[in-house]
């Protein structure tokens, strides 16, 4: 298949081994991936603080640069749910009923990584090794605007030498948030501590997740507790091999 | 909530003092977990959960839509059941018209079944003004007014106390030398306390919890038989309530008297259920009145996109599954409609140029938890983002000079130029790279100056790397 990668800016910019690794595994899968050069920002952290008019651009920049594609495919759930949740509102903001059409068009061709691998293509083994004990924390965005249900966990049941270990209050926000961090900084600490606390307790070396974003909050809190913890994306678990 | 509110201090100024006590947030956590894992359980033994949350959704969408028509049946109803109707265009009027009655019945005291709608208008303060003291009987409400307190919940107003403090409380109000902290001694001594009151009570206020238009038929549900007590004793009967808990028809309780109990107490039934129509001669209160309040909701009716708020039920399972309430409590969100329901409520009663109440949509990680819960479907979220949109807006609009240079306002459009381009986007990508050179050590950020101090407190910051993803897909390219 015909795969067109949605890096996201933040992975971009941030977490650039995300990317590799999706690459490294979607044709490892026996994939073609494709990475269109004029994408930048699906406009989530606009969106999300209010910024509503400034989000119109980078939509219609999105569905500009991914408008042919046959599947498009990012390691973030938040920015995937972006995109299906929130493009059609802003489309209709915008008062624009052609974007609105291509934007309906598109959404059905969107995934999230692990969602892609199980649901769409049907691959529960992709081969991985990583011999580690895991814990997996399901993002809020991956829960329960996704969806993804059960599909993460599967694919790590799948991968060879991985002990994975189940987080106390998984479903449990880790207080991230976008802005929200910043915003309401202490209770967002608050919430981050316990999270912490019950990644802590599986005695587990690496927390994953589908998002780096969530990954970077609690990777934050638990470097500055100097626990020894990693955070680790979903995609360079699956993508490492002996 | 009067027409011009007074301005109320933000979210993040007020959560602070309260993630601080400890004791406070340990009451709240335990209480949380338990009421939520219990209403997990009594939700999962039913089959039609959806199907009946999905029934709750289209009976109220349909209802707010055709508001005027209902409420104007709702009247003809209750006077046609021998109860007068009262309209109240907001707090102050609804207070006056309160008052007046009371004072009609000439006495300096009033039995209440808890209504947050009353607190909503300072119907007590009201009161108090014209010498009359209103004498609130729901346990917890007791609890809060004995204390002097505020309520930190919609149902549960005092779940911010535990067992001892309340102890160490009736002691000292209800005079007793002697008491336990077991629940049934304290229930004990609060009894005693209120049914001498109730006995001599000569007006009962409630709230309502539904109002059907086509009977006149008013309901009150809850735990503790006390509301039963206020609205059957007194001779005259007020009932305050807003004018979205109306509901079409009789038979629409079948639905709401599933959703509500296993959704607030988890319980598969409230343990009293009071339904009245107007008077009945010789039995109850031979005088019933209902004010029916707007207070700022036919402003919210008149947003497409915030009217599905009106449609809540007030069970407050929202509450008890947030993780900003469970760590904050009630009180931070300044307002008697705390939690993620008060986050999209109190902002569209009061209005976003209150600067309090524009914080409260900003109260949230958008985790959605509240949406998955809510047994009429509300979506949270949802309405968090929409109002988040109308509060920059109104900021861009009406905020000044002060709006104009905020870091947010700035940044955003900025960001906003770059990433509608891709090459002004990889320029900032370099240009971040290079700047951060001053805060990075091996790689981590734990120092950063300003506003962005809020996330390096607590948190490393991951320093940008020497190459971005597209840098390198540049290079393998070549």
């Amino acid at each position: 298949m015909q795969i067109s990668l949605f890096i996201t800016c933040f992975n971009d910019t941030l977490f650039p081994e995300t990317g590799r690794a999706m690459v490294q595994l979607l044709e490892r899968l026996g994939h073609t991936v494709t990475f269109p050069m004029e994408q930048t920002c699906c406009g989530q952290m606009h969106y999300n603080t209010g910024y509503q008019e400034e989000t119109i651009p980078l939509v219609r920049k999105f569905v500009d640069v991914f408008e042919g594609a046959e599947a498009i495919v990012a390691p973030s759930a938040s920015c995937v749910g972006m995109v299906k949740e929130f493009y059609p509102k802003v489309a209709d903001r915008a008062d624009d009923k052609v974007l609105a059409g291509k934007v309906d068009k598109m959404i059905p061709r969107v995934f999230e990584l692990s969602q892609f691998l199980v649901e769409e293509l049907g691959v529960e083994d992709v081969g991985a090794y990583y011999p580690h004990r895991v814990t997996y924390h399901p993002t809020c965005h991956s829960l329960r605007m996704l969806d993804v249900g059960d599909a993460p966990v599967r694919l790590l049941r799948n991968v060879r030498g991985l002990e994975l270990i189940e987080l106390p209050d998984s479903e449990q926000c880790c207080g991230f948030g976008g802005t929200f961090a910043v915003k309401n900084a202490e209770t967002s600490t608050a919430m981050l501590g316990d999270k912490m606390c019950n990644i802590k307790s599986t005695g587990a070396e690496v927390c994953t997740a589908a998002d780096n974003s969530c990954l970077m909050h609690i990777g934050g809190g638990l470097q500055r507790q100097s626990s020894g913890v990693e955070t680790v994306h979903l995609a360079e678990i699956l993508a490492s091999t002996e | 909530m009067s027409k011009k509110a007074e301005h109320t201090p933000t979210f993040e100024e007020s959560a602070k003092a309260y993630l601080d006590n400890t004791q406070l947030r340990r009451n709240i956590g335990h209480a949380t977990h338990t009421i939520r894992d219990k209403r997990e359980n009594v939700v999962d033994e039913m089959p039609d959960w959806e199907a009946l949350r999905e029934a709750g959704d289209a009976i109220k969408t349909h209802t707010m839509r055709h508001l005027d028509e209902y409420l104007l049946q709702l009247e003809e109803s209750v006077q046609e059941a021998g109860g007068q109707v009262h309209w109240a265009r907001d707090a102050e009027e609804a207070n006056q018209i309160i008052t007046g009655l009371v004072k009609g019945k000439k006495v300096n005291e009033a039995v209440k079944v808890k209504s947050i709608t009353t607190d909503e208008i300072g119907l007590n303060k009201a009161l108090a003004e014209e010498g009359i003291q209103a004498l609130e009987t729901d346990l917890a409400e007791l609890i809060v007014q004995l204390a002097g307190d505020e309520p930190s919940h919609i149902l549960v107003p005092a779940i911010h106390k535990n067992r001892a403090e309340i102890r160490e409380l009736f002691k000292e109000k209800l005079n007793k030398d002697e008491l336990s902290d077991r629940p049934e001694d304290l229930a004990e001594a609060a009894r005693l306390y209120l049914r001498k009151k109730f006995l001599n009570a000569k007006v009962g206020i409630s709230g309502a919890n539904f109002a059907v238009a086509e009977t006149g038929t008013v309901a009150v549900v809850e735990s503790e038989g006390n509301g039963r007590m206020c609205t059957t004793l007194p001779d005259t009967l007020i009932t305050v309530m807003g004018i979205e808990k109306v509901i079409p028809r009789w038979r629409d309780f079948e639905v709401f008297m599933q959703l509500l109990p296993r959704s607030s107490t988890a319980e598969r039934m409230n343990p009293y259920n009071s339904f009245w129509t107007g008077v009945t001669e010789g039995d109850g209160p031979q005088e019933f009145h209902v004010v029916l309040l707007d207070n700022g909701r036919t402003k919210v009716l008149a947003d497409e996109m915030g009217r599905q708020t009106l449609n809540c039920i007030r069970c407050s399972a929202c509450l008890n599954v947030c993780p900003v309430y469970e760590r904050t409590g009630g009180h931070a969100y300044n307002s008697v409609y705390p939690g993620p329901i008060g986050a999209i409520l109190t902002p569209q009663l009061k209005g976003l140029d209150d600067e309090g109440a524009a914080s409260l949509p900003y109260a949230s990680t958008l985790c959605g938890a509240c949406y998955e819960v809510c047994p009429v479907k509300i979506n949270i979220p949802d309405v968090l983002v929409h109002l988040r949109g109308k509060i920059v807006d109104e900021q861009k609009r009406n905020g000044g000079l002060k709006s104009k240079f905020e870091p947010e306002h700035i940044g955003m459009k900025l960001l906003s130029r770059a990433f509608a381009n891709s090459k002004r986007y990889e320029r900032a990508q370099k240009v971040a790279r290079s700047g951060q050179k001053l805060f990075a050590d091996e790689g981590v950020i734990s120092k950063l100056p300003g506003y962005l101090s809020k996330w390096t407190n607590t948190r490393d910051l991951k320093a940008i790397p020497d190459q971005t993803f597209r840098e390198w897909w540049r290079q393998r390219d070549e």
